[in-house]
Parts: structure tokens; sequence; C-alpha cells
């Protein structure tokens, strides 16, 4: 194998003499997209295509999920006119399910930023052609998290005293509440994340720009912001993605954080724990994890973009699910032990229900989803399978969902006052719009994948321009260059 | 208006007395305007008495005991529910020692209500209805909450007003035992004595000290405001 000529171009693939050589430059291509270049015109057709071409199964889809955020919306104005009665909130679950969807999809909004930042952070390479995916991922799930609040709030036309905005009346929110931190928390998160994206957007915004006439021309001329690729521009974009990066993984760390306050600053027993901050923290991580692998293959099968996500990146997805699986589990451990050793009693009733108790089967569920499935992920053949990584995820999303059920109303309903305790079940009302949000954060996707790419191909090709083969020995191993 | 001196309304509820007739819960909902639910939304826990009688069956039948518990809001000197409103809609009077709920104000997020040990705070799920002839005999002095607010004891705090006002303006102090909330001016027994704690010489400052005084949840720190007397022998048997 020799070494790349300065003067060739990236996608240009030497002829190699040796057969036995060559075929195991092939085996190596195959597995690795960075190391199987085309010719960038080619690959700029695969992204843009399914921009401009949809199926009838596309439109079908799409008006599956407008119907069901119609369905999302015209339940909470229904709410809204007729109060918050028609749930099945009651005394003293008044946080139910609103609030679990909430967490749920601050959850699933952590790994996008996780992937694309940290690994950015840490010179993964596999990490470069779902980064785009990924920050999508955390900017619409983010973006339906934060309706929840306000779907739960008893006035939602007073939403806005919760910001503080100069009055005539000198009237202040108050920061002493875990709310006020979260609206900050969750503010910054969500536009340092859209900025996040656009400015990774940006070159690819460029190029489809170059590659498109009328109204799309114009509207990716305005939104390139007259990017040309010149030297200066890549090196600026290459250091705004940097400081953005390191500066956004410690928003993503308070963000869960300060969502587990919500809780944890509580005297409610079961949720009075210290541990809730780091516990949540990688509960969303894991949460996110599997939910970005349930967008990646299905976006790589419904767009065919099976030479840009590969086998070898999801895997790298599930290597990080298995990590994270063993990580809930030890908090999980730590949060349940805890309490439980310290026999006090509104805890110790609620580890019975947990064990044998009405929730007992969420509570199995939610430990075999969770914390028994993941660990099928040793095996390389569920790891590589595209199948199996999807239910293992489709579990997770379950197993999440269910913990977080166990925590907000499941946890409420034994307090220290054993006459106010209560069972919630969930009523129509909230089940309708707890689907519409799934199918409000799927329209989303589907909305976006016709404006635009949801694969970075200028990181695919930069990835491509550093990488290259060199021979040890018998073995052939990837190498890597530094940008500078 | 002239500066009010400091004040610590208290009320000790003397568990000895409780019969548990639930005269108090009635008195409440007919001063402070507490819209009345009906059976069906009471059975789901929707129920809203500022003031009620929580009964504790001890023993197997046929030999049961009630024990018989009014709770109403606690009026902590730390209370729980007030820092977590983002909006200060719970909120202290330190000057009275109250905990103030300002319906206005409160948007709804019902983080008091799970942040409250006691589980005393009630939100409106619907527009208040009040049947006939209910609507006849609102308090004018108490607004009706609206769809979407919580809402919790007041001390009657609109009692208070009255007595302090009335005592301005015939230029003396207020007298101990002049303001009675609505569920101590009922109770048959007179098991619920209010006053002030501030002043040594109220009938309140005198039973707080008795050897019998316990407080709610008292390890949690929350300092409440109501002081119960230890109840022996007044369980009745089933």
């Amino acid at each position: 194998m020799s070494e790349r000529k300065t003067d060739q171009a990236f996608w240009r693939r030497p002829a190699i003499a040796d057969e036995t050589e060559a075929h195991q430059i092939e085996d190596v291509r195959q597995q690795h997209l960075l190391l199987d270049p085309r010719y960038p015109l080619d690959s700029d057709r695969d992204v843009l295509d399914p921009m401009y071409r949809s199926s009838k199964r596309y439109w079908f889809f799409f008006a599956l999920f407008a119907g069901l955020v119609l369905m999302m919306f015209t339940t909470w104005t229904v709410q809204m006119w007729l109060g918050l009665g028609i749930t099945g909130l009651k005394r003293p679950t008044m946080w139910a399910l609103y609030i679990v969807n909430f967490v749920y999809f601050i959850g699933i909004g952590h790994a996008g930023t996780f992937i694309s930042a940290a690994l950015r952070v840490l010179k993964v390479e596999w990490r470069r052609p779902i980064s785009r995916a990924a920050e999508l991922v955390t900017v619409f799930g983010l973006m339906t998290a934060a309706l929840f609040p306000l779907i739960h709030l008893g006035r939602t036309w007073k939403f806005y005293w919760l910001i503080p905005y100069p009055n005539e009346r000198q009237l202040w929110p108050s920061f002493h509440s875990p709310l006020l931190w979260d609206l900050t928390a969750i503010t910054t998160y969500l536009s340092c994340s859209i900025l996040f994206a656009y400015i990774s957007l940006l070159p690819d915004l460029a190029m489809a720009r170059d590659h498109t006439s009328g109204w799309r021309h114009i509207l990716y001329s305005v939104l390139a912001l007259g990017w040309r690729g010149t030297e200066r521009e890549w090196s600026n974009h290459e250091t705004a993605l940097n400081i953005f990066s390191y500066a956004i993984i410690p928003v993503m760390f308070s963000v869960h954080t300060i969502v587990s306050w919500d809780f944890a600053m509580a005297i409610q027993p079961g949720w009075h724990s210290t541990i809730f901050g780091p516990y949540f923290v990688v509960g969303a991580l894991f949460s996110g994890a599997g939910a970005v692998i349930i967008a990646l293959t299905i976006i790589r099968k419904a767009m065919r973009l099976q030479y840009f996500l590969r086998t070898e990146h999801l895997e790298g997805m599930a290597k990080l699910m298995l990590l994270l699986s063993f990580a809930w589990d030890y908090f999980y451990f730590n949060d349940v032990l805890v309490p439980w050793y310290g026999q006090a009693p509104v805890e110790k009733s609620l580890f019975a229900l947990f064990a044998s108790g009405r929730v007992a089967p969420l509570f199995y569920l939610m430990i075999f989803a969770n914390a028994i499935v993941p660990v099928t992920l040793v095996f390389k053949r569920v790891r590589t399978s595209i199948v199996g990584l999807f239910i293992v995820s489709l579990f997770i999303q379950i197993g999440m969902y269910i913990e977080r059920f166990l925590i907000v109303p499941v946890g409420l309903g034994q307090n220290e006052i054993p006459f106010a305790w209560g069972v919630y079940v969930p009523y129509l009302p909230e089940s309708l719009i707890s689907i519409g949000a799934f199918g409000l954060v799927i329209f989303l996707f589907f909305l976006i994948s016709r404006f635009f790419p949801l694969i970075p191909s200028w990181e695919v090709y930069e990835g491509q321009v550093l990488q290259g083969l060199r021979r040890i020995g018998r073995a052939i191993l990837p190498t890597r260059a530094e940008p500078d | 208006m002239a500066k009010t001196p400091h004040r610590e309304w208290a009320m000790i509820i003397d568990l000895d007395k409780c019969t548990g007739c639930g005269a108090c819960v009635v008195a409440c909902h007919a001063e402070n305007n507490v819209p009345i639910q009906t059976e069906q939304e009471i059975a789901r826990g929707r129920g809203i008495h500022w003031i009620h009688i929580e009964r504790y069956w001890e023993g197997a039948f046929p030999r049961v005991k009630a024990n018989f518990l009014p709770l109403l809001c606690q009026q902590c000197e730390r209370a729980p529910c007030e820092p977590v409103c983002p909006v200060y809609a719970s909120v202290r009077s330190d000057r009275e020692n109250l905990n103030l709920q300002v319906y206005n104000r409160c948007v709804g997020t019902r983080y008091c209500q799970n942040n409250d040990p006691y589980k005393v705070r009630f939100f409106n799920w619907f527009e208040p209805v009040f049947d006939e002839p209910l609507n006849q005999q609102l308090n004018p002095d108490v607004t009706v909450r609206s769809a979407g607010v919580m809402e919790k004891c007041t001390f009657c705090v609109q009692r208070i007003r009255r007595a302090e006002e009335r005592a301005l303006a015939e230029n003396r102090a207020l007298r101990d035992g002049e303001v009675i909330p609505a569920c101590v001016q009922t109770c048959p027994p007179s098991a619920l004595v209010f006053g002030d704690l501030a002043d040594p010489n109220s009938a309140v400052a005198k039973l707080a000290g008795d050897r019998r005084k316990f407080k709610l949840l008292e390890h949690l720190g929350t300092e409440p405001a109501i002081v119960y007397l230890k109840g022996g022998e007044s369980n009745v048997r089933a």
C-alpha cells in the first residue's frame, strides 16, 4: 500500500498490483466509510436526492404523523378549554404522564449533543456521518420536551410569568424554584443545540445551494450565509465547532442534572436522593443513544443511505449503549439499595410496591429492558445486526419510559400522609398527547429530511481526506492525519 | 395604615376533644367559598377540603378504633411548598407567620403540592360550580378561585384583616380570641383554639406548653404553626 500522493484527489483509488493486497484493501474499504472515498458529486447526489424525491410511502407516513401531531394539539386545546380535570391527575399525583414525557424527551435530547460534541472532542472518527442525525434528535427532542411543562400548567396562558421580564408591577419569578433553573437550563441548551447544529450545517447548505435551482437555491443561499469554502472559512468553522463542542458538554450535563433536581430538591420520599443528578444524566444518555440508533436505522433504510451509515457506525453506538447500560445499572443499584437499607417507612412501602405490588410488572419489565436486554450487545452478532440493534434500542426506550413513570406518579402516590395515598391511572387525554408527542418528533424528522441534508457530507469528506492505509508487517491498518 | 406588630398566628388542636364530627369542614367550605365537588370526583381523590378529618383505623374487626386527625395547612415557618413556587404564588408573611397563597399569581405548576409533606394543598381541576342555593351565599370577602390554580387553608386571613381593621378603628390592640377562623368558631367541643403565640398571655400560648403537645411530621423540620395535643382515651370504639 503506497501513501497517497498529495497531488492526487482523495477519491482516486491507486491501482494495486498484488492481488492479495487488493482483496485485503477492498475488505477494509467495505467496512470503513472513511477508507472508501467516492467521487464527491456521487456522494452529494446520494445526500441530496431524497430531499426532492418523496415516494408515496413517504407521504403516507407524513400524513400519519401529521395526524398524530394534530391530535396532540387538539387534545391540548380541549384540555385548556375544559380544565386539567379531564386528565387522570389528582391528589397526590399532581405530576404524572406530562412530566414523564418531559423527562423522557429531554433524555432523548441528550445523546445527540453527546455524540456530536463529546466524540468530536475525543476525535472519534465514526461519529462523522451520524452527527447530523444525532444533533437533530437533540433539537427535536428538546422542542417536544419544552412543550410539556406548558401542557402541564394549570393556566398555560400565563406561562410567561415564569420568564423574568421587566413589568410595571415589578413582579419577578422566584429563582429559588428548581422550575426556574430548569427553564434557564433548557432554553440555554436548546439555543446552543440549534446553533451547534446550524454551524455544522453551513458547508452542507452551501453544497446544496450549488446543486439546486429555484426556491431551494434562494433558501440555501440565504441560509448558507455566503459560504464559499475558502481556507479562512474552513479554519474559522473548525474553531467555532471546537469551541462549541467544549462549551456544550458542561451545559448538557447541567441540563439533566437540573431536571433531576426538580425531583431531588423535593422532600418527597423516593425523590429526595442525592444520586439523582448523575443517575439522570446517565439514564438520559442511555435512552438518547437508543433513540439515535432508532433514528439512524430508519433514516438509513428509508433514504437509502447505506453508503454513509454502515455497520461500523451502528456498532460504535451499540458499544456506547452497552457501556451506558452498565452505568445505568450501577446508579440504579445505588439509588435503590441505600434507601432500602434505611427502611424508612414510606420508601419501604414503595419498594414493596415495586417488588410485589401493583406496579411489579412494570418494575420487572424495566429491569429486563434496561439491564438484561442490552447485555446481548456483548455479542458482535447483535451489535452488527441492524434489526437486533433496533429491537434492543426499542426495549431501552420502553424501559427508560417506565423508569420515569415509576419515579414520577408512582413515587408521588406514596407519601408521608397515608390518608393521601393514591393510584394514578392515565386517562385518554394525556395518553393521546403522549402518543402525539412521539408523532411530533418523527414528524419533525420527516419535515426536515426534505429541506436539509441528514448526512454531514463535508465531515465525511474531511475524514476521507485525512484517512489512509498503512501496511505494518502483514496487516493493513487505517491511519489518520491531523488537519493542521 | 399603622404598622402592625409581629404576630405568630397559631392553632392548637386537642385530639382528646375531637369527636370527628366534621363541623369544621362544613364551616370552612361555607366561609372560604370552597367548591363542593361531585361524589364521583371526590371518589377519584379530587375533593377540596381545606380542613378535613383524617380517619385512621386501629385494630381488627370487630375491635376497631377510629383515630381522628383534623388536618389543615400547617402554616409552617419553614414551609417546603414556598421555595419551589416559580412565581411567588406560595409566599411567606414573616410579619404574621402566615403562609399565603396568591391565587391570581398562581400558574398551576402544582410543585407546591408535591413538596407539601402534609398534602393539604388543593388544585382546581375545573372551573368551580356552586349549585343553587350555594351560589347565593358566597362569602364576598373571599375570592372564588378559577380553574388551574392551587388553594389551601389561609387561617381565614379575611377574618384576621377584619379584626385588625376594627381594632385600628377603635384605636386599641387586638384582643386574644378576637380573631376566630370558621373552623374554630364551629368546633362543638372546642377542640380547636386559635390565637397569637407571640402574646404570652393568649390561650394558645398557654396550651402550647402542654405536655401532650406534638407537631405533625416534626422530623422534617418544617416547624408548623399548628400544635396537636395527643389524644389517648378519646378514640371512638366501633
